[in-house]
């Protein structure tokens, strides 16, 4: 037997678990602050502050988290070995979670109400960028836990295929070097020592700038996870194989190379960039759906092939001879539907011309939080539910508590999202507490805004029973000892792989040259231009 | 390497939607010149209300020589100035703005007026407004506890 990491894989689970609960609570209080029925509770500065909170912990905090966790589960039972220094692992989490509270208490009490997205030049207090740049810190120890995990077994294991869920965990890891960077230099040469003091003016049209280079690639950190799952998990709880094994390759190859240097979709309606940098950025943007629709189909075939084999006829009849009672085939069903709908609206928003009708307004809030909530969390949900059990070794309380609990959440989603997407439509902007306008688009607004409080309330419903789920089950006295930490293979099954499908030393070569040629001159014309820095703001 | 017939058929619809999708936004930009706004033109934001182009006695509306209009506007905590702009139906309107403070953005919404203003660079969006009638111009960046107090108005009157 090897070392399975499983008290440090929970460690980090539980931190993103518990973050996504309070997540969820502000959430529902932002929608009825901003739904105006309810208006003895608003408050400006309460609502900025809990919105600022809301995007840090589902954004950085749930996402960094779970990915650390879930690669230290991954990496120690593909590989079949202990981690290459689990002390690292700690050290990794403890760095992340020190960041976290650090930048929590300035969030909380106002000091840092710049969203997440820092908003230079609104100023928060420097604990706040201090402790976000340590919690990436930590992510960076993981990503390096997670390399020299598959460098060392590739050396003591000489052509053999690297496992698939390894794979895209190690795609995943390099990526995020690779795109954290952009984020890191706004953060170490703009926003901390102009919060110190120590510089007297930050250019915004640089920070968005770079920001942009982490903005996109960071939702990729967040669903690989997701798509794992999918991949490697999803088709033997099924009942099912991978449908291709090397078409999830090929997608995480693909989602590696291509969705780092596509950030200027964010800056369409930027100023401080030329149009043609933005038409080369919708190119790559348009390409980085391919690795979606492919994962689309492999996902889709690999669950017709289980539900085939569970008996299934006809068309579509294998839909429904697929086992509705697990939780994670539940999971993966609504996680593609949603993938679907939302997949759609991010195709208008990355369109180099429809964008500017949607451009900041609710659409786009409606859009992620289809994507996110609706195939990324709800896949993390579902993993949970999958690996409690094997990391505690006690049975999962309820799992006709976790179906129901994975589609109130799509539900839940729905009666959210659908409303915002159509308030984008009629022109609410996104990002505002209340509609004081005058307008008779506010009257329009009306109904949309008090269903999205139904959406809001019954997805604090659902994130109830998850955490009440886990937690029962944690403490549990039923032991179950599932040493069952096999995953999905292959219909073809592959005993080896061309080299560049089992390494990444040709992807990042051209990720470095599709980098230069992308973010090169954009970021350099700011030494070039004769631009004037900003006197910090407060809010 | 080992591909699936099946597979391989999606692939070529993969392919076939996203060259359809890129297509169609090529030719919209060659055909129409069909770009976000971008001008990449700066200006510093600490001294834009003492001289120069964005002076108090400069904002609003001009009229050109070829009968089309610019609108100077500065956005800043928390409303567009000036306040109310009018401008006729079916002319062709550029609009430049700047920021003296931080961060804003603007939408009119049912139309392509749109653009990040952000402190240090001047934006620029050329439009025609297709429809009469009384709108707004809403700030759709966060930009302080005042945010959802940013706004002004656009009104489009008949020609002539």
């Amino acid at each position: 037997m090897y070392d399975k990491a499983k008290s440090v894989a929970l460690a980090n689970m539980w931190v993103a678990f518990a973050s996504f609960f309070v997540a969820i609570i502000l959430g529902l209080y932002q929608v009825m602050n901003r739904s105006g029925l309810f208006p003895e509770i608003e408050s400006h500065q309460l609502y900025f502050a809990s919105v600022s909170t809301h995007g840090v912990l589902m954004g950085f905090v749930l996402t960094t988290f779970f990915v650390m966790g879930f690669g230290y589960y991954t990496a120690t039972t593909t590989l079949k070995r202990p981690l290459w220094n689990k002390g690292l692992a700690w050290i990794a989490f403890l760095v992340a979670l020190g960041g976290t509270v650090m930048a929590a208490v300035p969030l909380l009490t106002g000091k840092a109400s710049v969203l997440y997205t820092f908003y230079p030049p609104l100023q928060a207090d420097p604990v706040f960028y201090i402790g976000a740049t340590l919690l990436v810190v930590g992510s960076w120890l993981w990503c390096l836990e997670m390399i020299m995990s598959v460098v060392t077994w590739k050396r003591d294991n000489p052509g053999k295929v690297v496992p698939l869920a390894m794979y895209g965990t190690t795609a995943n890891a390099i990526m995020w070097l690779w795109t954290s960077a952009g984020v890191g230099i706004e953060m170490l040469f703009q926003l901390i020592p102009w919060s110190l003091g120590l510089m007297d003016t930050v250019d915004p049209g640089l920070a968005r700038t770079l920001f942009s280079w982490t903005l996109h690639a960071i939702v990729y950190f967040w669903l690989f996870p997701a798509y794992i799952a999918m991949y490697t998990i999803l088709p033997k709880v099924a009942g099912g194989r991978v449908f291709s094994d090397e078409m999830g390759r090929v997608a995480f190859i693909m989602l590696l190379v291509i969705s780092v240097p596509i950030g200027f979709h964010h800056l369409y309606m930027d100023p401080q960039q030329a149009a043609g940098f933005k038409f080369l950025h919708m190119l790559g943007t348009f390409a980085v759906a391919i690795p979606t629709l492919l994962t689309g189909f492999t996902v889709l075939a690999s669950l017709e092939g289980a539900g085939r084999l569970r008996g299934g006829k006809g068309l579509f009849g294998w839909i429904g001879a697929l086992d509705w009672k697990e939780p994670i085939v539940v999971a993966g069903m609504l996680a593609l539907f949603m993938l679907i709908a939302g997949g759609f609206g991010g195709m208008i928003n990355a369109s180099y011309q429809m964008n500017t009708l949607v451009h900041n307004t609710q659409w786009v809030t409606g859009h992620f939080h289809l994507i996110f909530a609706g195939t990324t969390v709800i896949m993390y949900l579902a993993v949970a539910y999958h690996l409690w059990p094997k990391l505690t070794g006690r049975r999962l309380a309820s799992r006709g508590m976790a179906v129901l609990q994975l589609w109130l959440w799509t539900i839940g989603m729905l009666v959210l999202t659908l409303p915002w997407h159509v308030l984008g439509i009629l022109g609410q902007p996104r990002r505002i507490s209340s509609t004081p306008y005058d307008s008779p688009l506010v009257e329009q607004w009306g109904p949309h805004e008090a269903a999205m409080v139904v959406g809001g309330a019954i997805l604090l419903f659902s994130a109830l029973l998850f955490v009440l789920n886990l937690l029962l089950s944690h403490v549990s006295k039923k032991m179950d000892h599932v040493d069952d930490d096999e995953w999905a293979v292959a219909v073809y099954q592959p005993l080896s792989v061309p080299k560049p499908m089992n390494g990444f030393a040709l992807w990042n070569s051209i990720i470095a040259v599709w980098m230069v040629i992308a973010y090169g001159y954009p970021v350099l014309q700011f030494l070039i231009l004769d631009t004037h820095g900003s006197l910090a703001w407060g809010y | 390497m080992h591909i699936d017939p099946l597979e391989k058929k999606w692939m070529y619809v993969v392919g076939l939607i996203t060259v359809v999708m890129v297509g169609s936004m090529t030719y919209a930009a060659i055909t129409m010149n069909l770009h976000p706004p971008s001008n990449v033109e700066t200006i510093d934001p600490k001294t834009l209300h003492l001289s120069g182009e964005f002076v108090e006695d400069n904002l609003g509306v001009t009229k050109n020589a070829d009968g089309s209009l610019t609108v100077r506007m500065i956005a800043a905590r928390y409303s567009f100035y000036p306040q109310m702009i009018e401008v006729p139906v079916d002319t062709n309107v550029t609009f430049r703005m700047t920021s003296p403070d931080i961060v804003h953005g603007v939408h009119v919404p049912f139309t392509n007026m749109s653009t990040m203003v952000i402190p240090g660079y001047v934006s620029e969006v050329n439009t025609r407004f297709v429809r009469e009638g009384e709108s707004q111009f809403l700030c759709n960046e966060y930009c302080g506890m005042g945010h959802d107090y940013m706004w002004s108005k656009l009104k489009v009157v008949p020609k002539g």
